[in-house]
């Protein structure tokens, strides 16, 4: 894991972060986790383990949720990426973030924004979900905080609101 | 006076917005100017005398900077209680991991390389890798008797009790290492100029104690080390001692660089490598009356603290106070102590020894029931501690404490007594077996004995002329709530709103010791210190007749701006005092263990796949009594926190030793609970109110992590009729135990753990 790619075989890659269009010039094998971190400053997107167990580098490439820390960055050349930075404009993100605050959904704070975007996806995809939907949209994001009680009840509370609006 | 609720509000997280958005800055996302990034290169065996050193010629090596232990300017140590432990190995390795040399460059990539391109000759010497080597003393690695510490707690004459006797009932029980895994892993940044010296920001529970070590390794005085807390993404213990390590590693390498320099561990080299829960295996003999009262007992508690001594005597204390649980000795001798081993050291991990040795009591009570024919129940209600009686260490219990009571209330939550009837039912037919158990335990708030007197914290509130207020601690937030708890005590004991009132960064220039953040004492002592340190605003406000008792935000206001615009800053401290009526024996190990006990009854309730041997949890009644709770959401986020790691340490999270090293240092390979694997967690609080406490409360931080596990393998006993001994229970632990005869003769093997 983590194997350092050559450094000097770097190339340019073309992509859009945030809905900006980007260019970086990296190594194709450099993983996208530290493209977005280091090459354009977006921190908000954390490492945990380095091998797609955590979940908490996730963001949204094309629309799918995935693990940065597993995609090199070639393999996002020309993709639309979109980080916790990207996300405040989004319907969903304020109705969330709140629910996190009043329900205890954030502690440490370090999964937090990998588990907020889990459950962006997963209320896109299913704005009503039952406990069950929320258990297993978030078994890819680890908290060693909360025991995820508290965050179960925040993404549903938020679905609540969004629904009766 | 205006009549607040701020405290017992669930007011909203002070740094939440920022955590929730993804602003918060934690130690990876800071970036310096000419910042390199730091390595180590560490031992890859467990005991040896150290050779020659290579470097491969491969490597520009002159781009490095490169830091051995004869680049220190100070002393060799990572200064905490003993110093018995040094920042970086020069002559020998006493465990498999252990630094021996520093790397810097700016290219992270070169870096790793070159980590590989450094090889290390050995003298190899032989390791001790278990408690049962260790005690042996065939080989001696540490002092004269391989024996960190030890204590002997004895109450009554135990020697009487033996022939009084109906049963006399022995139980071993043993508990594993446990990874804190705190999803931030360890990670500093150092710089150093002449002039201000060295700062170091890290990921930390306890900045004075990084100050402390970095004073003695650098050889610098007090003002030349500053030490500033990052949003820290989880620590449980596993960031109270370690981080005096790696901050004098980057601190080394910043000082010889003259550069800032970067360390941050992947997951790889944090599990490997930093602190983990201590190994225990606790011996009970106990006599005990025919109607199931205990008369006596003696407990022999021992845990592996690996090869320094580290915090491994502060561990066991806490484990040899909590041997007894929350039950009535009329006498009992406690006999404990702290071993060495050729293995990372075993450090500080959310309940530090209690969940240990209450593994061991819960369980061996359960033994007792069975040996006497009574329910578990039962046999808890005969022995509770009752106001008036005296703990192990003959503390007088003053607290209008009702155990019976928290039973009835946690069977009654858990519909204990109907369920175990169906259960017993519906387990005749099918697979799937299920049960439940209680575990009824204790948990002590705040340092244990004297170490509140010696840790002598300060606390500072300051006002300013805008009328909002800042607390000064160097109690850190790392998940727990620190900032939001001690700013809602801030603003209630000044009657402000709690917006008015903010907590100061951790940093050593800025704040006053108030002790480390551990030892579930923060919203009990050092809150109780910040409200004496906000009344003491409010005081000198009114002496000085600025103010009167009854006063509005603007007035309190009007009020800071004249102070400060006649006198300069408006600040308050308070430093704690003993309770007058605290007693302590550090030799005999006797008296007022700790200021407030948190008094608890959990049940679980699991099902035993027969096919897959695989259990499950469904169900945790989680009832306490804690005091005031401070802040509802957060206390509840304590405790199903704490219940969700204590079911791995049951049931997921076995750590796997080779020669010394863990092998499954992953997380694709040391497996906690995820979202699906979690049942609900169900928590319930009882405030009684304590006096010594801001506001009443109590330490609970740690409390949710002593009971699960008893609870867990005791519903396992209860579905199954097997008893289990032993922590992490595994599915291949219940295979070993439940397999066929016919299997057995095939692959003969102990069965370990079983009962």
């Amino acid at each position: 894991m983590n194997l350092p790619p050559e450094t000097g075989a770097k190339c340019e890659v073309l992509f859009t972060v945030n809905g900006k269009a980007k260019k970086v010039l990296v190594h194709p094998m450099e993983r996208l986790l530290d493209v977005l971190r280091n090459e354009l400053e977006l921190t908000g997107t954390k490492e945990g383990c380095g091998e797609g167990e955590c979940g908490s580098c996730s963001v949204l490439l094309d629309g799918m949720l995935v693990n940065s820390c597993l995609v090199p960055v070639a393999q996002a050349s020309g993709a639309s990426i979109v980080t916790i930075e990207g996300m405040s404009a989004h319907v969903l993100m304020n109705p969330l973030q709140e629910a996190f605050l009043e329900c205890g959904g954030a502690q440490c704070g370090i999964c937090t924004p990998g588990m907020i975007l889990a459950a962006v996806h997963l209320l896109e995809k299913k704005p009503e979900p039952a406990l069950a939907d929320i258990r297993e949209a978030l078994a890819g994001n680890l908290c060693r905080c909360t025991g995820y009680m508290q965050i179960f009840e925040a993404v549903a509370r938020a679905a609540r609101r969004r629904v009766r609006k | 006076m205006t009549v607040h609720h701020i405290v017992g509000a669930s007011v909203p997280r002070k740094e939440g917005w920022d955590k929730v958005t993804g602003a918060a800055r934690y130690v990876d996302d800071m970036v310096l100017p000419g910042m390199l990034y730091g390595a180590t290169v560490r031992s890859s065996i467990a005991r040896g005398k150290i050779g020659k050193i290579s470097f491969d010629p491969s490597i520009a090596w002159g781009e490095f900077v490169l830091v051995t232990a004869r680049d220190i300017p100070g002393k060799n140590c990572v200064a905490l209680i003993l110093e018995d432990q040094h920042c970086l190995a020069s002559d020998t390795v006493n465990h498999a991991e252990e630094p021996i040399l520093l790397l810097a460059h700016a290219d992270r990539h070169k870096l790793r390389k070159a980590v590989e391109a450094v090889s290390i000759d050995y003298e190899p010497l032989p390791p001790v890798h278990t408690m049962a080597e260790s005690e042996q003393q065939s080989i001696i690695i540490w002092g004269a008797d391989n024996t960190f510490k030890s204590y002997l707690v004895e109450k009554g004459d135990v020697d009487a009790v033996w022939k009084e006797a109906a049963h006399i009932i022995e139980g071993e029980y043993f508990t594993g290492a446990q990874e804190q895994l705190y999803i931030e892993n360890n990670g500093v940044i150092a710089a150093f100029d002449p002039e201000n010296g060295v700062t170091v920001w890290g990921s930390l529970q306890c900045p004075y104690y990084v100050h402390k070590a970095l004073m003695a390794l650098c050889g610098l005085p007090e003002d030349k080390i500053r030490v500033v807390q990052m949003e820290t993404g989880g620590a449980f213990g596993g960031k109270e001692e370690y981080p005096s390590m790696i901050a004098g590693h980057a601190a080394l390498l910043a000082m010889k660089s003259g550069r800032p320099v970067k360390i941050i561990y992947d997951r790889m080299e944090d599990m490997v490598a930093t602190t983990k829960r201590h190994p225990s295996r606790t011996r009970h003999r106990t006599a005990v009356s025919k109607d199931g009262k205990i008369l006596g007992g003696e407990i022999e508690f021992t845990i592996d603290g690996g090869a320094y001594a580290t915090l491994s005597s502060v561990v066991l204390s806490r484990g040899t106070i909590h041997a007894g649980g929350p039950y009535y000795w009329p006498s009992v001798r406690i006999r404990t102590k702290a071993l060495a081993t050729n293995t990372p050291p075993h450090g500080a991990f959310r309940g530090f020894g209690a969940p240990q040795s209450l593994f061991a009591m819960e369980r061996h009570m359960d033994r007792i029931a069975q040996v006497v024919g009574i329910s578990p129940v039962e046999i808890r209600r005969r022995n509770f501690l009752k106001p008036g009686q005296t703990t192990t260490t003959q503390q007088v219990i003053r607290e209008e404490i009702n155990l019976n009571h928290l039973l009835d209330r946690a069977l009654e939550l858990s519909g204990y007594a109907a369920k175990k009837t169906r259960f017993a039912e519906e387990n005749k037919n099918g697979m799937r077996k299920k049960g439940i158990g209680i575990a009824a335990f204790l948990h002590g708030a705040g340092f244990t004995g004297s170490g509140e007197r010696y840790l002598n914290s300060l606390v500072g509130v300051e006002a300013g002329a805008d009328g909002n207020v800042r607390v000064l601690v160097s109690s850190a937030e790392f998940g727990q709530g620190t900032n939001t708890v001690l700013c809602q005590i801030a603003a209630e004991a000044l009657g402000l709103p709690y917006e008015s009132v903010a907590i100061a960064q951790p940093d050593t220039t800025v704040v006053p010791n108030s002790g480390p953040t551990v030892a579930s004492r923060t919203a009990m002592i050092v809150g109780k210190l910040v409200q004496s340190a906000a009344k003491g605003i409010k005081e000198t406000l009114t002496k000085m007749r600025l103010l009167s008792d009854d006063y509005t935000p603007e007035q309190f206001r009007a009020a800071c701006r004249e102070y400060i615009a006649a006198h300069g800053a408006l600040k308050s401290y308070a430093r704690y005092e003993a309770p007058g009526d605290v007693y302590w024996d550090d030799e005999k190990y006797r008296g007022e263990a700790y200021a407030a006990f948190a008094w608890a009854v959990y049940v679980a309730e699991v099902t035993v796949d027969l096919t897959t041997y695989a259990v499950t949890v469904d169900d945790v009644v989680a009832l306490q009594e804690v005091g005031k709770v401070l802040h509802p959401v957060l206390a509840e986020g304590q405790i199903t926190g704490g219940v969700a790691q204590a079911i791995g340490f049951a049931l997921y999270e076995k750590v796997v030793w080779q020669n010394g090293r863990m092998i499954n240092n992953q997380m694709t390979n040391y497996i906690m609970p995820t979202s699906v694997d979690l049942p609900p967690i169900r928590v319930f609080f009882e405030e009684l109110g304590n006096v010594h406490g801001a506001h009443g409360a109590k330490g609970i931080g740690e409390l949710p992590m002593d009971g699960p596990a008893p609870a867990i393998v005791n519903a396992v006993e209860d579905a199954i009729g097997v008893g289990f001994q032993s922590i992490p229970l595994l599915p291949e632990d219940l295979f070993e135990a439940l397999r066929p005869a016919s299997v057995e003769q095939e692959a003969p093997s102990s069965t370990r753990g079983a009962a």
